[in-house]
């Protein structure tokens, strides 16, 4: 009764075979490596790509320990962080701006375990440092936002339909249109109705005047905040790209949160700065009829800004924009004929044509540049058109710095985002720390198991042995399904792989004592085994049941490292029923289950309430 | 080696009303020190800032607080966090300074008096993120707890599924009751904590109600105390060395865990170590008390099953 068929054993030699095989990268560790990528879709990761960085890195006398090329990018492994971090300066320095170039870790592994997709467990950011950020998304702004579009088209649409109105102003999330009589208020109702559907009228006649109320429709919300987010999405994806971040992640979290997690960042304080600015540029005309006196004594006139052009005087900008940052192609750093820190940027097709436009109409004008940050606007420069400006290309240069041009550049390059954006949570974890909570949790498991091992081979003999084999069994199927999922490992996971690790041989200690049970009512051993097996089944998945909901509940409610506890627990649960159950009778089956006059099982001393009576 | 050498069932049932007194006297106590004292929140759930600073020497904190105090943050905390050399700076909610400026300008001041002050670990959660991880905490131990009595009530009956709720839930407020009492740091990880003991330390309930209902089976004119009697004692071996070895794994990660996992370690610790307690003697006084009887178990259908059972 006591034997398995063959068809079982080959189960558990497959998967103890496949647990070894993808437990094995994990052995290997880590070695510091290059990432290099091309940002734009023009540059390809190809081998001449390859070559090039081959090249570069000889020319620099870094050896090279490991070089792959990849559909991603070309990735570059050496000896030590010192030769990458040179390696990192001098490729970024050769091979320009349309690459990116990231630190990273490769695997050691060879390379027929990766070709099977056997990769080291995916750590999480407190295993290997870096900074996880959950950003919200400024769902009014993105509505304001909206709005003020909507303001300035009617304004259009009016103007050009020709159709009076006294004024136009927007109160909280209301623009309010007023006429002075309800015809013109009724034709202009015609106008934006067939002009706007997100829009909703509604007439109110207050005193003398008549007004028009226009409100989002409630799809127009949704969309317009779904698209911000989305939006944003992709100019934090942009910005991260610049940043040089191997594998970083930047996910939705539900309506209107954004988690971003940047592995191995040390410059935390560039990050964030980099992530939540909300810099646009604008192109405006300078309004040069009316005087700035006027204005600087508080009587702004009609239609115009005030501001001070950087380390100029002030100047009377009109509100009306002509270019946006969101015609802009590419953004460059660099120097203008006087060797100033300039921006170079090159417009897409529309914005060339509006930039030609503007310029030939208005030679010998001046137009202010306008970088927005933060809703504060600051005029840049404002130069005095000389000639008709076509192609495109357009340079800014007005007393930056170069360090400010460069981020300047980088964030019009990444695009605007839709929505000002704030960071609700962080969680950063230095590189030095993330290796001390490696080690921390890799003891944690090593001595608790260790501790066990010895108590369940005194206590049990060999059946303490053949439940520790199982038990270790249990972990290299663990390990082997966590690097296959490649599910992320947190401190907390690896504190559940511990756990795990104590919960599992609950299953065997159950077993066994079974068995002991059922040698104390004077079972022959082999029916003893087989009893004790038997009857233990049904606790063992009635116990590890209960503590799979508490993983699944955890897994659905938790956050970060909770669903990374989560995750390990549940699994953990898996395979001991796996190993405890299945692994280790196949065990006691091959020891014992041979023996047709088996006399006595070595589970350690069985006492009989009879043996005391003396 | 075999550490239980016991002749006859212990009568557990007949000790019911001091294990409940004693029961009742914990669960008291840890009520009034959670109700009076109130759990040490950690920056999970109030929101605020934590940052771990590490020197390459011993730390000043004095000094620390000195420049904290000057950058107008009198109401932060500083202690040493493991070594002598790490800090552990705790700010609350700063509306005059955004999230993300609070720990550059902290680290910044802190780097003017010492160079080599370099973050270990920042963690900041704002207001209604710590809320949110309030509620969905709650809401997680609430969909644990309704869990575990559906399942031990579709698998045994529903007075086994309240007995070993209420036995558990027990636990968790004497957990709690030491977090309180002690002002021990109460972060997402030691709710984690808690979440696993209640699923686990539910398995000991499990075991013996199995026990229960074999024994209702097999000692057919046996009255419910001595069943549940017979049962506690012959599980008993097995409930003490289990929770033992996953006593031992868990003291490990309390030894050699750090600072990170120690909170982590010490809920699971307190928790498994009543984990025993409760279901050997709360949850089947309670099963008594709920008048559990051998027709809530034996069914017609299964008589003949049943009977096979030797």
């Amino acid at each position: 009764m006591n034997r398995y068929p063959f068809w079982k054993y080959l189960i558990i030699a497959v998967s103890i075979l496949l647990g070894l095989l993808y437990t094995l990268p994990n052995f290997y560790g880590e070695s510091p490596a290059v990432q290099i990528s091309p940002l734009r879709t023009a540059a390809k990761a190809d081998t001449a790509l390859l070559q090039r960085v081959e090249e570069e890195l000889k020319n620099a006398n870094l050896p090279i320990r490991g070089m792959f090329l990849e559909p991603g990018g070309v990735k570059v492994s050496f000896a030590d962080t010192d030769m990458q971090i040179k390696a990192r300066d001098t490729l970024q320095s050769r091979l320009g701006n349309g690459y990116m170039v990231a630190l990273n870790l490769l695997p050691n592994s060879p390379q027929w375990l990766t070709n099977i997709g056997a990769l080291p467990m995916y750590l999480g950011l407190d295993l290997r440092g870096g900074v996880h950020f959950m950003l919200q998304v400024d769902m009014q702004g993105a509505l304001s936002k909206a709005l003020d579009r909507y303001s300035a088209d009617i304004r259009g649409s009016l103007r050009e339909k020709k159709i009076p109105y006294a004024g136009l102003e927007k109160q909280g999330s209301v623009i309010i249109v007023k006429f002075r009589n309800s015809e013109s208020r009724a034709q202009a109702e015609a106008e934006i109705k067939r002009s706007y559907d997100d829009l909703n009228l509604r007439e109110e006649n207050v005193g003398p005047e008549f007004h028009l109320k226009a409100t989002l429709t409630s799809e127009a919300q949704a969309r317009i905040q779904d698209s911000a987010v989305q939006q944003n999405i992709t100019t934090l994806r942009n910005r991260v790209n610049e940043l040089g971040v191997a594998e970083p992640i930047i996910q939705r979290a539900g309506a209107d949160r954004v988690v971003v997690q940047l592995p191995g960042v040390q410059d935390t304080a560039k990050a964030k700065d980099i992530l939540g600015r909300t810099a646009t540029l604008e192109v405006r005309m300078v309004d040069e009829e009316r005087e700035v006196e006027a204005a600087l004594r508080g009587q702004v006139p009609f239609g115009t800004e005030l501001y001070t052009e950087r380390g100029g005087g002030p100047i009377l900008v009109k509100k009306q924009v002509v270019l946006t940052g969101d015609r802009i192609n590419d953004a460059q750093a660099g120097f203008d004929a006087n060797n100033q820190p300039a921006v170079h940027l090159n417009l897409d097709n529309n914005g060339a044509r509006i930039f030609r436009q503007l310029t030939r109409e208005n030679v010998g004008k001046r137009m202010a540049i306008l970088l927005i940050e933060k809703n504060q606007a600051e005029v840049i420069t404002a130069p005095v058109i000389r000639e008709e400006i076509g192609g495109g290309r357009v340079q800014i240069s007005g007393r930056m710095t170069t360090e400010e041009a460069r981020d300047v550049a980088l964030l019009l390059r990444a695009g605007a985002l839709a929505a000002p954006m704030d960071i609700i949570e962080e969680r950063t974890v230095g590189p030095s720390l993330g290796a001390e909570n490696i080690s921390r949790g890799f003891n944690s498991t090593l001595y608790g198991f260790a501790a066990i091992v010895v108590f369940m081979i005194v206590y049990y003999v060999m059946f303490g042995f053949i439940s520790v084999t199982a038990l270790g069994v249990n972990l290299l199927l663990l390990i082997g399904l966590l690097s296959i999922l490649q599910a992320t490992l947190t401190l907390p996971g690896m504190a559940a792989i511990a756990l795990t690790i104590g919960m599992a041989i609950d299953a065997n200690v159950l077993i066994n004592e079974r068995i002991r049970e059922e040698l104390r009512l004077g079972m022959p051993p082999q029916a003893a085994i087989n009893g004790g097996y038997e009857r233990a089944f049904g606790t063992i998945i009635d116990s590890n049941i209960t503590t799979l909901i508490a993983g699944i509940a955890l897994f659905a409610f938790g956050t970060g490292p909770v669903k990374g506890f989560a995750v390990v627990l549940c699994l953990g649960i898996l395979t001991s029923m796996f190993s405890a159950v299945f692994v280790s009778r196949g065990l006691v089956n091959l020891v014992y289950g041979g023996r047709r006059k088996l006399e006595r099982v070595s589970i350690g001393q069985v006492w009989k309430p009879a043996d005391d009576k003396r | 080696m075999e550490f239980f050498r016991i002749k006859r069932d212990i009568p557990f049932m007949s000790w019911g009303k001091y294990t409940t007194a004693i029961s009742s006297v914990t669960f008291i106590l840890a009520a009034f020190f959670l109700a009076t004292k109130g759990l040490n929140l950690g920056v999970d759930f109030t929101g605020g800032t934590v940052m771990e600073v590490g020197y390459a020497q011993p730390a000043d904190i004095n000094k620390i607080r000195g420049t904290l105090v000057k950058l107008g943050m009198p109401d932060a905390s500083v202690q040493n966090f493991g070594t002598s050399r790490d800090v552990l700076i705790r700010l609350p909610i700063k509306p005059e300074f955004s999230s993300a400026a609070l720990s550059e300008t902290v680290i910044t001041a802190l780097r003017e008096d010492e160079q080599t002050a370099e973050i270990r670990r920042v963690e900041f959660v704002g207001p209604q993120v710590g809320k949110e991880l309030v509620e969905s905490g709650a809401l997680a131990l609430l969909v644990v707890c309704l869990g575990i009595v559906a399942y031990l009530a579709m698998r045994f009956e529903w007075k086994f599924g309240v007995a070993g709720i209420i036995a558990n839930l027990h636990d968790v407020i004497i957990i709690l009751g030491f977090f309180a009492f002690f002002q021990w740091e109460f972060s997402l990880t030691v709710l984690a904590a808690i979440l696993a003991i209640l699923g686990y330390s539910v398995n000991e309930s499990v075991v013996i109600f199995d026990r229960i209902r074999e024994n209702f089976r097999r000692l057919r004119k046996a009255p419910v105390t001595q069943v549940i009697d017979n049962a506690i004692t012959r599980t008993m071996s097995r409930t003490i060395i289990t929770h033992g070895s996953t006593e031992m794994v868990v003291i490990s990660m309390l030894i050699f865990g750090g600072e990170a996992l120690h909170y982590f370690a010490l809920a699971l610790t307190i928790g498994i170590v009543f984990g025993i307690y409760s279901s050997v003697l709360v949850a089947s006084p309670i099963l008594m008390l709920l008048g559990v009887s051998r027709q809530d178990i034996v069914r017609p259908e299964k008589k003949e099953e049943a009977e096979a059972l030797p």
